[in-house]
């Protein structure tokens, strides 16, 4: 921009687009944690009793270091995500004080207009996935050095279970919009690629949910015990 | 055919606003819808009543005057279509319409269904344009211009300011409009040398106008009379941000003789 040099940062990142992009490159942060995640999570599937994935656990208790970096940059990245959210759901409530009394929709997804609320409800699932596999408290038998153990007693309740369930699906709507707006956010847009790009994000999503989903699923139809 | 309208009556910017529902019972498939508002608003002026307000002006789908919500579609049902090039064939004997005018705080109702849209020439003041004498018009391909790229400008150039974008977004946001004005200028090498500096200062000012934030819900492109792409807003983010990032700053001393 040009004008004052000093406060430019603040001029950028408090425009509109800017504020875009921070969503963008924040949600690329917590998208990247939702894979890593993931691919941590799946060796529960690994015939061996637990071992891999107890091990694994183990591996990251270990450095502390490098496990604590990631959690504040994950904390800073999902500070930003939801701060910058609530803004700009507040000013773009603003930005049409009188609603229409018909408004009919031709291209916006289900998931493109139910962000603000797939959002929040993810963000509350966090809170109790933390209390129930990280810290425990709402688990009914936690043991802090035994992960496949915890995977498998607290996926045996099914109200826990059905929980996990319906997040992993409201996390899988939130990355099909989430996943083609950030590229768009970023200015990602080419003729060439576009549908891929729609297409990448519809699959990614997909798979995402799924491979989440199976852990629940597999623990109460007793395929992992 | 017979149609029956809910239409929007607000007298004045300050004045609350509500749906009052009219009866043309005779319209004819061929008429325009402005036409068919014509017919009714004659009838009312004959009854003494006050017709209802609404924008047009050359009803060609050139000037981007007219505007209307019609159940909740701005511009009405027909993709690529002015509310002036919106027939009534495109309605069925029978059909109730919800008439609405563009809501958005930054395009306040002056009355009716008519709407203050100025909010977009001041983004144009802002950085619209190109700031050096044009002097007469340059030879035949002295200035090389791929067609491709030319092409592409007069996508973007296609736009014709009506607001529909606004109107359709959920947002209220302007994206589309200052993306489509930025694009036209940005991709010409006559647009080159203020080209990030008027993304910079054209979307500090479509953000001053209290238009709402973009979502990507692609509304706006579904609602564009001209067909103009989110695929221009991507060029705008990234022209802005380049501008953000990488842009040298003013020197605050004064230079030159
Ligand atoms: S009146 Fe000119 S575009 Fe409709």
């Amino acid at each position: 921009m040009g004008g004052t040099s000093t406060c430019w940062v603040r001029q950028l990142f408090l425009s509109s687009i800017g504020k875009k992009s921070v969503m963008a490159v924040t949600g690329l942060v917590l998208f990247g944690f939702v894979v890593g995640h993931l691919v941590g999570n799946l060796q529960v599937f690994i015939p061996d009793d637990g071992k891999k994935l107890n091990a694994y656990a183990a591996f990251l208790k270990a450095n502390a270091g490098v496990l604590w970096g990631a959690r504040i940059v994950l904390l800073a990245a999902l500070l930003a995500h939801v701060g910058i959210a609530i803004l700009l759901a507040l000013e773009n409530r603003g930005a049409r004080p009188v609603a229409y009394r018909v408004k009919t929709y031709r291209e916006a997804s289900y998931a493109a207009r139910t962000m603000i609320i797939s959002g929040p409800l993810i963000l509350l699932y966090v809170v109790y996935h933390l209390l129930h596999f990280t810290w425990g408290t709402v688990h009914p038998s936690f043991n802090h050095d035994d992960v496949y153990h915890n995977v498998i007693t607290g996926f045996q309740q099914p109200a826990a279970s059905a929980v996990y369930i319906v997040a992993m699906a409201l996390l899988g709507l939130h990355l099909f919009h989430g996943l083609w707006s950030m590229c768009q956010s970023l200015g990602v847009n080419h003729p060439k690629y576009n549908a891929l790009l729609r297409a990448g994000s519809a699959a990614v999503a997909s798979a995402i949910t799924i491979g989440y989903i199976a852990i629940p699923v597999a623990v109460m139809a007793k395929l992992l015990k | 055919m017979r149609i029956t309208l809910h239409i929007w009556r607000q007298k004045g910017p300050h004045d609350a606003g509500r749906l009052v529902t009219y009866e043309v019972p005779d319209a004819s498939p061929e008429m325009s819808f402005l036409e068919m508002l014509d017919v009714l608003n004659e009838r009312l002026t004959a009854k003494g009543e006050e017709p209802v307000a609404f924008d047009h002006d050359c009803r060609e789908g050139i000037c981007g005057t007219c505007g209307v919500v019609i159940n909740g579609i701005p511009h009405g049902p027909r993709a690529a279509t002015t509310t002036c090039q919106l027939h009534m064939r495109s309605f069925r004997d029978g059909d109730h319409l919800t008439c609405e005018p563009w809501r958005a705080r930054a395009f306040p109702v002056i009355r009716d269904l008519a709407v203050d849209r100025s909010a977009f020439d001041r983004i144009v003041e802002a950085g619209g344009f190109i700031g050096v004498n044009t002097g007469s018009a340059p030879d035949g391909n002295s200035i090389p211009i791929p067609k491709k790229t030319a092409d592409l400008s007069m996508d973007a150039a296609a736009c014709i300011g009506c607001g529909a974008c606004v109107a359709a977004c959920p947002n209220a946001s302007a994206m589309l409009f200052v993306a489509a004005k930025i694009s036209h200028l940005g991709l010409l090498p006559q647009g080159q040398p203020e080209r990030f500096d008027r993304a910079a200062k054209m979307v500090a000012r479509m953000d001053g106008e209290g238009f709402g934030n973009c979502t990507n819900t692609r509304e706006c492109e579904a609602a564009c009379p001209k067909e103009i792409g989110v695929e221009f807003i991507a060029r705008m983010n990234r022209d802005f941000l380049r501008a953000g990032v990488a842009d040298r700053p003013e020197k605050a001393t004064a230079g030159g003789a």
